[in-house]
């Protein structure tokens, strides 16, 4: 890997590149799946490339290949250059980078058990024995299951010198129960929707999810489901299952503090942000008891945005974003931090893989846990509606105004979960409703979601995210919106 | 080095060499793709990416499993032939699973274009100064991209089916922010001379002035004319739903309609890779040829699309809309063609009392699956229409509809145009002015 990357960087810097990082990446990944008894996906791929990015008359050129022959490795670092100077001819001004220091270092993220060492045999064997578990209820009309692991082993090096060897493998897997009765779908997954919990770990999660024990309350829940009534409409209080908050969190908070979309780089795609820099400090995004960090760090957790260094060389750090309700930190990246007078980046350039470029992504944006249980605050709530596990998601591209539906919801009637609802759907206006929350579960409900399919950028990237979340309430929330 | 025809028959030499499945499928996938990208009226990012994969499929024994690679060395292809037929043994067998399908004849498509291949960083870069002139002339500011590049495919099998396709694509898009609003505009094509990226600046730049300050509307149901990129935006939740497993395993929101008048009398679509309009191979995942397919008829859902699997287990004909194999999803048609109207947008507006013009969607998500109610914004240029004419631009809106009562609802459509936008594929779809159409909330700018 060194040899290839050095000599990218070597030939740019020869072809006049004032500046160069070198990404040189070996990925694995390995992708099953079942469908009503059968194996519906068995697939293995690897692929190993190169992408070099440069600074040449103060302007951005990126190339990329998989060719790894000398002559090839040549051709894509003297490309960049050319492709930098390109970008100079439309260019403002010169690029500036807030100042890093030269790392020299190597990290391999903890994975217990390595996910490509388990039979496939063994992974497939699990699988359809929770798919027979789905299939035995009656009325389930789609059982699916899934794993997804995925090994990233990436050399960063840059022309100051920095030389950083990371090794992360992540795992994910879930479950899903679909019935089809009348004129309805109904669906049931576990334990997270679009593909179950992710984390950047090895088998170890799979053994802890205990797929085939909640298999079946999954599929009887998604039958269950035709026969519940449908979500009313109005307002009223409402408290989010974990996972739910988890992608509130990812939408509301995570996309609008990219500070990449604040000045303006995505707005031909991903959209910008309500988080004008005149908010900094000053935004009162949530009440008192909301406080929420981008945190990259190992003691966070294993999220699917756990690492040591960020695709610029960074390292990785905890910055806090919400302080008791108080909006006071972007994610950023070397160009915008300098762009917006900080001095330094907190470390957030993520590239999908060798052949795109860094973009300033979610790490792990986690709300804090409150205290206390979900029970005790059911039991504090007069009327309300508990909802969990997504089911659709949509905000506007400045991040005001969400809409989220749920699989399941619960009416919640003189501190009891009462009858079951069907559609379950809530919307709103973002610092509105994080205004509106009121309680947040304790630690024990706390726990580290993995996001594995959030896009961003032309091309687009597909990046995982963390967010750490409990249960929590949010006060008199429009509720029932999806539906006429 | 891009894949050509010899070199895609030298690297399948050692597939089969290395391969000691029962049947053997090589997928051949080479790109060389290049994207400038702007914003705040500079180029910010710039990038070109050149590969070239290699993905066998093994069958055994009524089984069968994919390893892919990018390295194309013997030891290498030699180990994703045996990873595929391992992945493959390890498995319980399908009673189902066909085996490969033999040589085909394919119906020839020319979508490669020369320069669109060749163009390079300095070509577009100019374009784009281009646009941002255009923004600067009006003190707006320009966001956007403009990509080229050339895809090469080849699909070969160990029963002598040999598929090979080789096209260029292009893309202009752009965003013109002002103050208090925004236009877009964006188009892509096989060639890039068809973009034409002035007169997308401009459209994009006309719509952003004359949305400026922008008033609200409150939420409810109303006639709302659709551009095409809008249209598309919608039609692609419902693209899954045509493909026969989806009604198969109960999953479509056509299960239990299809031959059922499902939509208005004017709704005709149907799936023609061969359109002059049309990207794409002539070929599906594992080979077919693509047929065209009437999938709606005067309303009617006439047809689904089937792979060879599913069409096996349905008792039907293949029509080559398979995705290659194993895969969860069975089939789609993926060059959707909506038979349109003469009407222009002028002539919708002209005919509109009370309504709203919308330019494009955002964030669209089904919200109930067979009901086909979608959820999304409105984005980048959204008008209140008044006594037949365009007032003022407008705060954008959430919509939750039915995407089935919207399609049963149209009153007028404009000619079908080859149409790109941000959620879906490239589809040749027309405007449509629908009545009824339900926004439930408003955001804030």
């Amino acid at each position: 890997m060194k040899e290839f990357g050095q000599q990218a960087l070597d030939t740019a810097m020869a072809r006049g590149a004032s500046y160069a990082d070198v990404r040189v990446i070996d990925i694995r990944q390995r992708y099953l799946s079942t469908k009503n008894g059968q194996v519906a996906q068995a697939r293995d791929s690897e692929s190993m490339g190169l992408g070099i990015r440069v600074i040449a008359d103060g302007a951005w050129g990126f190339a990329a290949t998989d060719d790894l022959r000398r002559e090839s490795v040549d051709q894509v670092a003297a490309r960049a250059v050319e492709i930098a100077r390109a970008s100079a001819f439309a260019k403002k001004r010169d690029v500036r980078l807030a100042p890093e220091s030269k790392v020299v270092d190597h990290w391999v993220a903890p994975c217990r058990i390595d996910p490509f060492t388990v039979p496939v045999s063994t992974c497939l064997e699990l699988m359809l024995k929770v798919d027979a578990e789905l299939r035995a209820v009656a009325g389930v009309t789609l059982a699916e299951t899934s794993m997804d692991f995925r090994r990233l082993d990436q050399l960063f090096l840059s022309s100051p010198g920095s030389e950083i060897r990371q090794l992360k493998t992540q795992t994910g897997a879930g479950l899903v129960a679909t019935s089809f009765a009348g004129n309805e779908i109904q669906r049931r997954s576990y334990p997270n929707s679009f593909g179950g919990q992710y984390q950047t770990r090895g088998y170890e999660l799979v053994e802890e999810l205990d797929l085939v024990a909640h298999a079946r309350p999954a599929a009887e829940e998604a039958v269950a489901l035709h026969r519940a009534e449908q979500c009313p409409k109005g307002v009223t209080d409402v408290i989010l299952g974990g996972s739910q908050v988890g992608l509130q969190i990812h939408e509301s908070i995570g996309h609008p503090i990219e500070l990449d979309r604040v000045l303006g780089d995505e707005a031909n795609f991903a959209g910008m942000s309500f988080l004008t820099l005149d908010k900094l400090n000053r935004l009162q995004y949530a009440s008192e008891i909301v406080n929420v960090v981008a945190d990259a760090t190992l003691q966070h957790g294993p999220g699917l945005g756990t690492f040591a260094y960020d695709d610029e060389g960074v390292p990785a750090q905890s910055t806090p974003i919400i302080q008791h309700g108080r909006f006071v930190g972007y994610l950023t990246s070397r160009e915008s931090a300098a762009a917006i007078g900080q001095p330094r980046s907190n470390g957030t350039m993520r590239a999908e893989s060798w052949n795109r470029i860094p973009l300033i992504r979610m790490t792990n944006v986690s709300l804090l846990p409150g205290q206390g249980s979900l029970d005790d605050l059911i039991a504090a709530t007069d009327d309300g509606i508990y909802m969990e596990t997504n089911r659709s998601w949509s905000i506007d591209d400045r991040r005001y105004n969400f809409q989220f539906g749920t699989e399941i919801g619960w009416e919640i009637k003189r501190g009891k979960k009462t009858r079951m609802l069907k559609n379950p759907s809530y919307g709103g206006i973002t610092t509105e409703f994080w205004n509106s929350c009121d309680a947040i579960c304790g630690p024990e409900h706390w726990v580290l979601w993995g996001t594995p399919n959030c896009g961003k950028g032309q091309p687009m990237q597909t990046m995982g995210t963390g967010h750490g979340a409990a249960p929590a309430r949010f006060r008199q929330v429009q509720v029932g919106v999806a539906y006429n | 080095m891009m894949l050509n025809r010899e070199r895609a028959e030298d690297l399948f030499k050692k597939v089969v060499k290395y391969s000691t499945a029962d049947e053997t499928e090589a997928l051949m996938t080479s790109t060389a793709y290049a994207l400038t990208r702007f914003a705040n009226n500079t180029i910010h990012q710039n990038m070109a990416e050149e590969s070239l994969a290699l993905s066998v499929r093994a069958v055994t024994d009524h089984r069968t499993a994919r390893a892919s690679t990018d390295r194309l060395d013997e030891e290498s292809i030699r180990r994703v032939c045996e990873s595929a037929l391992e992945l493959a043994r390890l498995q319980p067998p399908d009673p189902d699973l066909l085996p490969v399908p033999g040589p085909q004849t394919y119906r020839s498509v020319d979508r490669f274009h020369v320069e669109t291949a060749h163009l390079g960083p300095l070509d577009r870069a100019r374009a784009i100064k281009n646009a941002i002139e255009r923004a600067e002339r009006d003190h707006l500011t320009a966001a956007g991209v403009f990509s080229s590049g050339m895809t090469v495919q080849a699909l070969f099998n160990s029963r002598g089916l040999r598929a090979f396709h080789e096209e260029t694509l292009s893309e202009f898009s752009i965003t013109m922010l002002g103050g208090t609003s925004s236009g877009w505009a964006k188009k892509t094509s096989p060639s890039h001379l068809e973009l034409d990226p002035e007169a997308l600046a401009d459209r994009a730049a006309r719509k952003a002035l004359s949305s400026h300050d922008p008033r609200e509307v409150p939420p409810g149901h109303y006639t709302v004319i659709l551009e095409p990129a809008a249209v598309l935006d919608l039609l692609g939740f419902m693209v899954i739903d045509f493909g026969g497993l989806a009604v198969h395993e109960k999953r479509s929101c056509f299960t239990g309609r299809v031959g059922e008048k499902v939509f208005g009398d004017n709704l005709n679509i149907r799936d023609d890779v061969f359109h002059p309009l049309q990207a794409g191979a002539p070929f599906d995942g594992e080979g077919v040829p693509r047929q065209r397919v009437t999938l709606v008829e005067r309303g009617v859902v006439k047809n689904l699309v089937f792979s060879r699997s599913t069409a096996h287990k349905m008792k039907r004909e293949p029509t080559g809309h398979g995705f290659p194999l194993p895969n969860e999803y069975g089939e789609a048609p993926v060059n959707i063609v909506v038979e349109g109207e003469k009407h222009s947008v002028e002539e919708m507006i002209r005919s509109t009392e009370r309504g709203l013009l919308v330019t494009r969607l955002w964030y669209i998500r089904e919200v109930d699956p067979y009901r086909k109610i979608l959820t999304g914004m409105t984005r980048d240029g959204t008008f209140w229409i008044e006594n037949g004419q365009v007032q003022y631009g407008v705060k954008n809106l959430r919509f939750n509809q039915s995407l089935i009562e919207m399609l049963s609802s149209v009153e007028l459509m404009s000619a079908s145009e080859r149409t790109a936008g941000e959620e879906s594929f490239e589809m040749v779809v027309p405007a449509m002015k629908v009545r009824d159409f339900n926004f439930s909330s408003l955001t804030k700018f």
